[in-house]
């Protein structure tokens, strides 16, 4: 089933400069998991293992489908639809 | 590198003294040449969503407020540059927790604040493959 991913600025050195790319996946987290495995080198930004197996995402990635953050929905789980539209916005965060 | 003008630089000043003792952030915006230099053109004030007793040394911007931003920056015909902080009686130079949580090619603006008065502004880029801060020069307009 495809699936848009829409990938912000900072994240698109890593994917060819293209801020859109299709995948197949029927949850958030196996089209994320996809374009990991489509653009390896975005791994280390996405994923807390700088190595390795794809788990948790980072805390600084958001996951929107269709404009919902999925922490309001299923998490990696959430279902997306056929034709439909992940986005992955970042939460900055920093200090001291 | 990374240009800034005077009424930029007097809000970054300005950001952090009022926010003192606790950290101010925002956004910046502007445009990107050819050679990938930044010209930050406008400052978007973000208010500091860190936990209250925790912002004295955190600041915190959402992904709601990320994605209002990007609407701000495309009604200014403008892109994000990168985001701006201060560092309350503190160097301008990132933390372990500024790396933990950056993402390559946005600018990170650090204005250190002494004593409630603003003085030395860094800009810093994370590297590519997250392994260290890298200073950006910022050239004043
Ligand atoms: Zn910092």
């Amino acid at each position: 089933m495809a699936v848009t991913i829409l990938v912000p600025t900072a994240l698109r050195s890593f994917t060819e400069r293209k801020s859109e790319i299709t995948v197949e996946g029927a949850t958030a987290g196996e089209a994320i998991k996809a374009l990991a495995e489509a653009y390896p080198d975005l791994k280390v930004h996405l994923y807390q293992e700088d190595s390795g197996e794809p788990g948790e995402l980072r805390s600084f990635i958001n996951v929107f489908v269709e404009e919902t953050n999925i922490k309001n929905l299923q998490g990696l789980d959430t279902p997306v639809a056929a034709g439909g539209t992940i986005m992955l916005v970042p939460a900055i965060a920093g200090g001291v | 590198m990374i240009s800034l003008g005077p009424g930029e630089r007097a809000a970054l000043g300005r950001e952090g003294e009022r926010a003192y003792p606790n950290e101010c952030c925002g956004v910046l915006l502007g445009g990107i040449d050819d050679s990938g230099g930044k010209a930050v053109e406008s400052l978007l004030p973000i208010n500091n969503k860190g936990a209250p007793e925790e912002q004295y040394h955190r600041f915190a911007i959402t992904s709601e407020d990320y994605l209002a931003a990007e609407k701000e920056a495309r009604r200014q015909n403008r892109d994000i540059l990168g985001f701006y902080h201060s560092h309350p009686d503190h160097p301008a130079v990132p933390s372990a927790f500024d790396k933990d949580n950056a993402l390559p090619f946005y600018s990170y603006v650090i204005v250190s604040v002494e004593n409630g008065k603003a003085g030395v502004i860094r800009s810093w880029e994370l590297t590519a493959d997250r392994g260290e801060f890298k200073e950006e020069e910022i050239l004043w307009r």
